[in-house]
């Protein structure tokens, strides 16, 4: 049970807070301008990339740095948005799925391009892991990761439900149409979108950094699971997509628990693939997801 | 304080051929006015004009002094003017509160807590419903919420798309008896309806159109006594 | 000397072309006539590639079979085999709005590539299979045989533009694209949509299928590394929209242009100095994203336009007035 918990369910929480961080983004996005964006991972991959070289400057704690990641990401996205997928607003969404697609790989190009395609390990130095009653351990970082992905959750609740741009936010996901004839500012309800996962993209990417190293496929390979997370959630709710970061991350890592005899349930070769058949399961039977978010 | 709608010789349509064609009618200020006509008419096309989701080909809407043709639909709000479109007109995942809130952000008024005092007092069925999502009340009551979004901006006008469609026969009443409410406060009212006439029954002037052109304009009761109108509008039936 | 090597660079480029003129081809399919978006268009070559060398090598301990089977044999299999993943996905997904179907299809390309790396049994996992054998191997040795794998490779597209082009005019075809510009007013008229569908998607990934048979036999050998999602996937997207999607001269003229401008562009770089050349695969990588947004925002129609215009129905009357 303790090994359980230290080996499997703390590992878990982690992944899930890397999922459910990206996964608000692809939601908002997916719920207020009406696509599914290809180019989120790499987003977090930019992100990531720029941590690492504020790293190489200031010798601090990488999760320091992370605003300097954001605004990377940040002023990567808003550029992207206004050069890119504006222009192609007025048609069909899916050239601009299209465009997201294209710009995923300038992103992931322009990564390997200044900073090399080899892997890169944030030199945090080695922490002993916390023990907490005697017998639970569990490392620095999944509890830091855990706790930041938990505090984000309340403040983007309370964003969304009291603050004007949030209930603006909310009422564009709901009914652009509406919004519209309410007279409400979409342009900058756009924007916000954009900055709000684009800030998570970067914490998401950091996160994942930490945990493993960063590498130019980093965001890429996490895409799949943030969009499950992002459907399992229900499309255009933030807070359910970050239930489904953590249920796709739970459903990953405990997959690979040896819940019958010695070995593990499914190969850990294929976590990525629990998250599609979790997705798949889910647009056969569900496709609203769980927390009946709008389907599109 | 409040301002003459002026129509003149409005053209529109949604990029085809012209849906109106050469319209012209002016709102009092403070009156009720109602677009009556057969279905095909140009009713609702007339209403969307003005406010802004259809293209003009020719003409102006004007609002006092100011030319509403070209401004954009989210400039109108500031304006003065709101909107209730006929159906999917509440934003059903937000509470009642939020909706009204909302209504609020394109023009704030200058004393928010006293106007939306004043609304939950015109509509006193939301006041128990505050905290639920605005896509579980009923119709009527949902078109409630969309007027008092729409009143929430302190408007000078508001467009109502048949703000009865739908609705059962005792909620029609309600409505109607909302609306000369409404009026009341000195808010011009410009409304399309099928239910001809009990809305001429409320409405200073009634405006009839047919394959997109005027047909007859006259106050609520002129329309109402009309032969013409009674025959081919009213159902012919004595009013 | 300097000529001949010009000559097979050029046959070289031309057997890729055509086998990237393939994909096209079978993304126009789905996506130009259909409507359909694929984004794994890297799984359902892999599996025509591994299915066709499993069926077609000699038995060996290192993988499945092989079966020792002729190529073209080899070559319906892997249409078969491709045709079958597409169906799993599109029963699933293509009754959703386009993005769905985008990520299940990432989705089930990552999967069969996942299978791909990690089952050694039947793919001899990174270390691939190799001795898989071209078509008319006995015609010609050496470097000549490239020459003749031109020819069958530039055989099997002209096969598949006849039939594309042949469904594209027929009842069909023309019900497809109905379907592809209104869905309602098709649904409306009584076409069972989702079956036609599923019918595109799966024609589609079939020729995908033949494609990635093909490219194994002209490699002679298949890693994992054959079936990276994102080189195959997105340059037969920048082809298909640059040449013209819902056109097949189109989407061969694209599959050509985009893969020769692929191709020349490395032998330039490659001179770059060494610490440049390393990364200009990058370089490429980044100017083919961004011609990918000058295309969608500038030259929607691409190289060649659809010819026909799209078939409407009836033009419908404004929003009725209610």
């Amino acid at each position: 049970m303790i090994e359980f918990i230290n080996f499997y369910l703390f590992p878990a929480l982690t992944i899930g807070s890397i999922y459910a961080l990206g996964a608000v983004g692809i939601s908002m996005i997916f719920g207020i301008l009406r696509f599914a964006h290809f180019a989120h991972g790499d987003l977090m991959t930019l992100g990531t990339y720029g941590i690492l070289a504020a790293a190489a400057i200031l010798p601090v704690n990488p999760l320091l740095l992370i605003p300097f990641g954001m605004v990377l990401t940040i002023v990567s996205a808003l550029l992207v948005d206004r050069l890119f997928y504006q222009p192609l607003r007025a048609l069909p969404t899916i050239y601009t799925v299209i465009s997201s697609f294209g710009i995923a790989l300038v992103f992931r190009s322009l990564v390997q391009l200044i900073w090399g395609s080899e892997n890169q390990v944030f030199s945090t130095g080695v922490k002993p892991p916390l023990v907490l009653f005697d017998t639970i351990r569990v490392s620095v970082l999944h509890l830091q990761a855990i706790v930041a992905t938990a505090i984000i959750a309340v403040l983007l609740h309370f964003f969304l439900s009291r603050t004007r741009t949030g209930r603006s936010m909310r009422a564009v996901a709901d009914d652009p149409e509406l919004a519209e004839v309410s007279g409400l500012d979409t342009a900058k309800v756009v924007r916000w979108t954009w900055i709000i996962g684009a800030a998570l993209a970067a914490i998401a990417g950091a996160f994942a950094a930490l945990n493993t190293s960063a590498h130019p496929n980093l965001g890429w390979n996490l895409l799949l699971p943030m969009f499950a997370a992002a459907i399992l959630g229900g499309i255009g709710k933030p807070m359910g997509a970050m239930a489904g970061g953590f249920l796709i991350g739970l459903a990953e890592e405990l997959s690979s628990y040896h819940w019958i005899g010695d070995d593990a349930l499914i190969s850990p070769s294929y976590k990525t693939a629990v998250a599609f058949i979790c997705m798949i399961a889910l647009l056969i039977f569900r496709p609203q997801g769980l927390f009946k978010g709008r389907l599109l | 304080m409040t301002e003459r709608l002026s129509v003149t010789d409005l053209t529109a349509g949604y990029g085809g051929p012209p849906i109106i064609e050469d319209i012209s009618l002016t709102v009092e200020p403070g009156e009720i006015a109602v677009i009556l006509g057969p279905n095909g008419a140009g009713k609702s096309t007339l209403l969307k004009t003005i406010f802004a989701l259809t293209q003009v080909a020719a003409g102006s809407i004007r609002l006092g002094a100011k030319e509403l043709v070209g401004c954009k639909t989210s400039a109108l709000v500031p304006l003065g003017v709101s909107a209730v479109p006929q159906s999917k007109n509440v934003f059903a995942t937000l509470s009642v509160e939020e909706n009204l809130d909302v209504g609020t952000y394109a023009a704030p008024p200058k004393d928010k807590a006293a106007t939306r005092e004043k609304i939950l007092a015109l509509f006193p069925d939301l006041k128990d419903k505050l905290g639920q999502p605005a896509g579980e009340l009923s119709g009527g009551q949902r078109q409630m919420v969309a007027m008092g979004r729409a009143l929430m901006s302190e408007p000078k006008l508001i467009l109502l798309d048949e703000p009865t469609a739908g609705l059962s026969p005792a909620y029609l009443e309600r409505i109607f008896d909302l609306l000369l409410d409404i009026r009341k406060t000195g808010i011009t009212i410009l409304m399309v309806e099928q239910n001809a006439r009990q809305a001429l029954q409320i409405a200073d002037h009634g405006h009839i159109l047919v394959a997109g052109r005027n047909h007859v304009s006259g106050t609520g009761k002129e329309l109402l006594a009309d032969e013409d109108v009674r025959r081919l509008f009213l159902g012919g039936a004595a009013a | 000397m300097e000529l001949t090597g010009l000559f097979f660079y050029l046959v070289s480029l031309l057997i890729l072309g055509g086998i990237y003129a393939l994909l096209c081809l079978a993304l126009n399919i789905q996506w130009g006539m259909g409507g359909l978006f694929n984004a794994g268009i890297a799984g359902f070559y892999g599996v025509g590639a591994y299915s066709s060398a499993i069926l077609t090598t000699a038995a060996s301990s290192r993988h499945l079979g092989g079966y020792g089977l002729p190529v073209p044999l080899g070559l319906v299999g892997a249409a078969i085999l491709a045709g079958l993943a597409g169906w799993a996905v599109a029963k699933i997904c293509v009754r959703l709005k386009s993005d769905y179907l985008a990520m299940a299809s990432i989705g089930i390309a990552e999967i069969l590539r996942l299978v791909i790396v990690n089952e050694d049994w039947l793919t001899n996992g990174s270390l691939g299979v190799s001795r898989i054998p071209r078509p008319l191997g006995d015609l010609a040795t050496g470097r000549m045989s490239d020459v003749v794998f031109l020819g069958f490779v530039w055989l099997v597209v002209l096969l598949v533009f006849v039939a594309s082009s042949r469904l594209y005019d027929s009842p069909w075809g023309r019900s497809l694209r109905a379907i592809r510009d209104n869905e309602t007013s098709a649904a409306a008229a009584g076409k069972n949509i989702e079956k036609f569908r599923i019918q595109t998607f799966v024609i589609g990934c079939a020729v995908m299928g033949i494609a990635g048979g093909l490219s194994a036999h002209y490699f002679r050998f298949l890693s994992p590394t054959a079936t990276d999602p994102l080189l195959v996937t997105f340059l037969v997207w920048v082809m298909l929209m640059a040449g013209g999607s819902g056109n097949n001269k189109g989407a061969i003229l694209g599959a050509l242009a985009i893969w020769t401008l692929w191709s020349v562009t490395e032998i330039f770089t490659n001179r770059l100095p060494p610490e440049w050349a390393t990364r200009s695969s990058f370089i490429r990588m980044l100017l083919v994203g961004l011609l990918l947004q000058v295309v969608l925002q500038r030259f929607r129609a691409g190289l060649i336009p659809e010819k026909s215009p799209p078939v409407r129905f009836k033009e419908e009357g404004p929003e009725p007035d209610r």
